[in-house]
C-alpha cells in the first residue's frame, strides 16, 4: 500500500506505544519481519484529517538509542539509514506524563538526529491523578517541536495528534538538546568531513554502533575504526558523559514546566498491591494459583472450540470425498492439504487463549513481578524469571508457549527456554501417555487413595518437568550469551488491563502463526500424506488384486474387507517400508516395525499415534477407537516368541520417547519462526532425538 | 556504603560507580550521580531488589546494586 507519508512511533517499554499504535490503525495492521534480524515489524495505516494516508511503524520499545538487545537495535537503524526507503519522514516520541524525567533521555537522543519530531504526552489522567501539572505550551516551546496531550487508554486527544502528523514540518525544527560535539570534537569532525554527515550526533552515533549496523559499506567502516584508534574513542565513557549532560539538558527543561507534589505520597497505590502479589509466602501462592488457573484455562476452555474446528474440517473432508471424484488429486487435497491445514487451525484456540492471559499480566505489569520474584530460582538453571510462563504453558501446548518467548529480552535465556519447552509433557502426549498407561499399569488403588495409572501419568508430568530444568542447567554452560547477563528492569506501576490490547494480541499471534509456522506445518503434513499413501513399485496393486479375490468377499464383511487393505496398504508404503528399515534401529529400544511406522507417522503430531495404531490393528469403528486400539494392542503378539507386544518394558520404553522425542512439526515450525534460522530447530531436533532414544534404551533394559 | 548494603526503606544517594559498563545502563535508567535512591522491597528469595529512582521503580540484582557506591 502506498502512503503519503511515513511516521514511526517511538517510546519506552510501559508508555502505552503499542496501545496508540492500536488506536490509530485499528486491525488495518500487518506484522512483516525486519531484513536480517528476528524483530517483528509492526506496520499499519491510517487516514490523516487532511485525507492523506500515513504509514504508521511501531519501533520496538527502548529506553534509549542505545541498543541492550537486538529488538532495540532496530529503533537506531530504522532512524538513521537515510539510504533505506522505510526510513520515516516524522518520528512521533511517546513519553509518559506521570514520569517524564527517564522518558525525556529517549526523545533527546532522537531529537539530536534531527528527524521531524512530534511529542505526544501519554498518560495525561495518570499525572492528574498524581497531582503532576504539567505546563504544555511551556513544554513545547522549550523543545521547538509540537507537544499533544494525549491518553490512548481513554482514546483522548488522538484527532490532535491525527492533525498535528498533518501540519507536521518537513525539516527538523527542535532546539539542540546538548553540545554534541563537546564529547569527542576532533573524532566527530573527522568522520563528518569523511562520510559526509551534516549531523554531529549522527556521526557520534555511528563510532559507537559502526559494528552492528548493516548500512554503512565495509570502507567506511574500516575508516571510522581507524578514526576511533586515532582519537582513542572510549564508547562507555563517551556515552555516560553524554547521558549525563542530558539529564543535566532534561532537569533544566523540567524545572519550570513540572511540578510534583512536594510531599510525595509515601503508600502508593501501587506499593500496597505489591506488598500483597511480592510477598514472601503469599506472592509465590498468588502467583501459583495465577498459573494453575492458565493451565486450566488453555486445557478446558480451548476443549470446546478445538473439537469444533477439528470437526469442522472432518464435515468439510467428508463433503469433499463425496462431492468430488474419488483419485489422487482429490486425495492430496482432502486428506493431505486439508488434513495439514486443519492441523494448524486447531492451534488457535490454545495460542488465543495463552496471549489473552500473557498479555493482561503484561498489561496490568504483573508479569515484570513475577520476573522479579523468580530471578533468583530461575537464574540458577540458566533461565530468566519469565520462562516459568512458557514453561508452564507448555503443559498445555509447545506452540503458543514458544512464540512468548518473546518478552524475554536476553538472547540467552529465551534460547535456552525455547530449547527445553517442548520437553514439558504437554496435551498431545496425553491421548499416547493414556493409552499405554493403561495397557500396562494396573488399574488399582495403592495405599487406598491413589490409583496406580493415575501416579504413572503423573511420574510423567513431573518427570518432563525435572528433565526441562535438567536439560535447561546443561544448555546454560553450552551455549555462549552475546550480551553480558543483567537486570537492570522497570517495575511499572499496576494499571487495568486494555481489553482491546488483549483481543489485538490474541488475533495477531494466531495470524502469525497462521501464516508463518503454518506453511511448514501444511508441507509436513502433505509429505507424510504421501508416504502413507503411495508405495514403490506394484505393491498397492498387488494388494488390491489380491483382495478383489473372490474369497476376501465372500468371506469378509465390506467393512472388515477395506479395513483390512488399509491395513496392509499401511504396511506397504512409503512410510510403513521405513518403518521396516529403521526396526533394527530401534530393535534395542523394544520396538518393532509397526511402532516404528506410528513413530514415523505421529511426526506431524504426536496424537497421531493412536490413530495410525488404529489403521495398523485393523481397529473397526471409530466411536469406542480408543477402546478397541486398546484391545487390539493388548492382544497383539509377537509372531516369533508369541509373547505379548506391549509389555511394561516397552510400554514404558515408548512413552520415555514421546517424552523427549520432538515428535510435532508444529513446534519445529514454530521454532524457525522465532528464531529466523534454521540451525535451532536443527539443534533441538538432535538434542532431544538424542535424549529420547538414550532414554527408551534404558527404560526398556531396565524393565526388560 | 554500597546500594546493595541498604535495607528495606533505607535511602541514600549516588555518589559514583564502581563498573563502566554497569554504570552506562545506570545511567540511562535515571540512576546518576547526586540522585536520591530508596530501597521499596527485596524479592521474596532475597535477591533481586526494587528501588525508587527518577520517580519511578527500578528493579536490579545484588551483585548489581553493589556497583553503586552510595554517598
Amino acid at each position: 500500500m502506498k502512503a503519503d507519508i511515513r511516521v514511526a512511533l517511538v517510546g519506552n517499554p510501559n508508555t502505552g506505544k503499542s496501545t496508540l499504535f492500536n488506536v490509530l490503525t485499528g486491525l488495518n495492521q500487518k506484522i512483516g519481519n525486519f531484513p536480517g534480524v528476528t524483530v517483528d515489524k509492526k506496520v499499519g495505516y491510517c487516514t490523516l484529517p487532511d485525507g492523506r494516508r500515513a504509514e504508521i511503524i511501531d519501533l520496538p520499545g527502548t529506553y534509549s538509542i542505545y541498543p541492550k538487545s537486538q529488538d532495540e537495535s532496530i529503533v537506531f537503524s530504522v532512524l538513521a539509514d537515510k539510504t533505506n526507503p522505510h526510513t520515516p519522514d516524522l518520528v512521533v516520541i511517546i513519553l509518559d506524563a506521570s514520569n517524564l524525567k527517564r522518558n525525556l533521555l529517549l526523545y533527546s537522543q532522537v531529537a539530536d538526529l534531527k528527524i521531524p519530531v512530534i511529542v505526544a504526552l501519554n498518560m495525561m489522567d495518570m499525572a492528574k491523578k498524581a497531582d503532576i501539572t504539567i505546563d504544555v505550551d511551556l513544554f513545547a516551546k522549550k523543545l521547538g517541536v509540537p507537544v499533544v496531550p494525549i491518553s490512548a487508554r481513554k482514546v483522548e486527544g488522538v484527532d490532535q495528534l491525527k492533525t498535528a502528523i498533518s501540519f507536521a514540518n518537513k525539516i527538523a525544527l527542535q532546539e539542540d538538546s546538548i553540545d554534541v560535539s563537546a564529547i569527542a570534537p576532533e573524532m566527530v569532525a573527522a568522520i563528518s568531513r569523511e562520510l559526509h554527515i551534516d549531523n554531529p550526533y549522527l556521526a557520534l552515533q555511528f563510532a559507537h554502533q559502526h559494528e552492528t549496523i548493516t548500512f554503512l559499506s565495509p570502507a567506511e567502516n574500516e575508516r571510522i575504526e581507524a578514526l576511533e584508534k586515532e582519537f582513542s574513542f572510549n564508547s562507555q565513557k563517551a556515552q555516560g558523559a553524554e547521558t549525563i549532560a542530558r539529564y543535566a539538558f532534561i532537569n533544566d527543561l523540567l524545572y519550570d514546566t513540572v511540578k510534583k507534589p512536594v510531599t510525595a505520597q509515601d503508600e502508593t497505590f501501587s506499593n500496597k498491591i505489591d506488598k500483597i502479589l511480592t510477598h514472601k509466602v503469599l506472592g509465590f501462592f498468588i502467583f501459583f494459583a495465577v498459573l494453575m488457573f492458565m493451565f486450566q484455562a488453555i486445557f478446558s476452555w480451548s476443549a470446546y472450540p478445538m473439537a469444533l474446528i477439528a470437526s469442522a474440517f472432518v464435515w468439510v473432508q467428508d463433503s469433499l470425498h463425496h462431492i468430488l471424484p474419488a483419485g489422487p488429486l482429490t486425495s492430496l487435497l482432502v486428506d493431505g492439504v486439508i488434513a495439514g491445514l486443519s492441523g494448524v487451525m486447531v492451534f488457535i484456540p490454545q495460542i488465543a487463549i495463552l496471549f489473552a492471559f500473557i498479555s493482561i499480566l503484561e498489561d496490568t505489569g504483573y508479569m515484570s513481578r513475577v520476573t522479579f520474584m523468580m530471578d533468583k530460582l530461575m537464574r540458577k538453571v540458566g533461565l530468566n524469571g519469565k520462562s516459568v510462563v512458557p514453561l508452564i504453558g507448555g503443559f498445555a501446548c509447545a506452540v503458543p508457549s514458544i512464540m512468548s518467548t518473546r518478552n524475554i529480552e536476553n538472547w540467552k535465556d529465551r534460547m535456552i527456554t525455547i530449547l527445553v519447552t517442548p520437553l514439558v509433557t504437554c496435551s498431545a502426549r496425553l491421548p499416547v501417555y493414556t493409552l499405554l498407561i493403561a495397557l500396562v499399569v494396573p488399574n488399582r488403588n495403592v495405599w487406598w487413595l491413589f490409583n496406580m495409572q493415575g501416579l504413572a501419568l503423573t511420574g510423567m508430568y513431573v518427570f518432563s518437568l525435572v528433565s526441562a530444568i535438567v536439560v535447561a542447567y546443561v544448555f546454560k554452560f553450552i551455549l555462549k550469551g552475546k550480551e553480558r547477563g543483567y537486570f537492570i528492569m522497570e517495575l511499572p506501576v499496576y494499571r487495568m488491563p486494555r481489553w482491546s490490547n488483549v483481543l489485538y494480541s490474541m488475533y495477531e499471534r494466531s495470524k502469525a502463526f497462521v501464516f508463518q509456522a503454518g506453511k511448514v506445518i501444511i508441507a509436513v503434513s502433505v509429505i507424510l500424506w504421501v508416504m502413507a499413501s503411495y508405495g514403490p513399485g506394484d505393491r498397492f496393486a498387488k494388494i488390491d488384486q489380491r483382495y478383489s479375490q473372490a474369497q476376501y468377499k465372500q468371506t469378509m464383511s465390506a467393512d472388515s474387507l477395506s479395513r483390512a487393505i488399509s491395513s496392509a496398504k499401511l504396511e506397504n508404503s512409503y512410510a510403513g517400508v521405513l518403518g521396516h528399515v529403521i526396526e533394527p534401529v530401534i530393535r534395542p529400544l523394544g520396538f518393532d516395525w509397526k511402532i516404528g511406522i506410528a513413530l514415523i507417522t505421529s511426526f506431524a503430531a504426536r496424537e497421531v499415534f493412536v490413530g495410525t495404531m488404529a489403521t495398523i490393528y485393523s481397529v473397526n469403528g471409530s466411536a469406542e477407537k480408543m477402546e478397541s486400539v486398546y484391545e487390539k494392542m493388548h492382544e497383539a503378539k509377537n509372531p516369533q516368541t508369541g509373547q505379548p507386544v506391549f509389555t511394561l518394558a516397552v510400554a514404558f520404553s515408548l512413552m520415555m520417547f514421546y517424552a523427549f522425542a520432538m515428535q510435532c512439526a508444529s513446534t519445529v515450525a514454530v521454532v524457525y519462526r522465532e528464531t529466523k534460522n534454521w540451525r535451532w530447530p536443527a539443534i533441538q531436533f538432535a538434542y532431544m532425538t538424542v535424549l529420547a532414544y538414550a532414554a527408551s534404551f534404558i527404560t526398556y533394559n531396565l524393565l526388560k | 556504603m554500597r546500594l546493595s548494603q541498604l535495607e528495606v526503606g533505607e535511602t541514600g544517594i549516588v555518589k559514583e560507580f564502581t563498573d563502566l559498563e554497569m554504570s552506562v545502563k545506570l545511567m540511562e535508567m535515571g540512576c546518576l550521580p547526586g540522585e536520591p535512591i530508596k530501597v521499596e522491597r527485596i524479592a521474596p528469595l532475597g535477591d533481586p531488589i526494587a528501588i525508587n529512582v527518577s520517580g519511578y521503580q527500578l528493579s536490579l540484582r545484588k551483585r548489581e546494586a553493589f556497583t553503586i557506591v552510595l554517598q
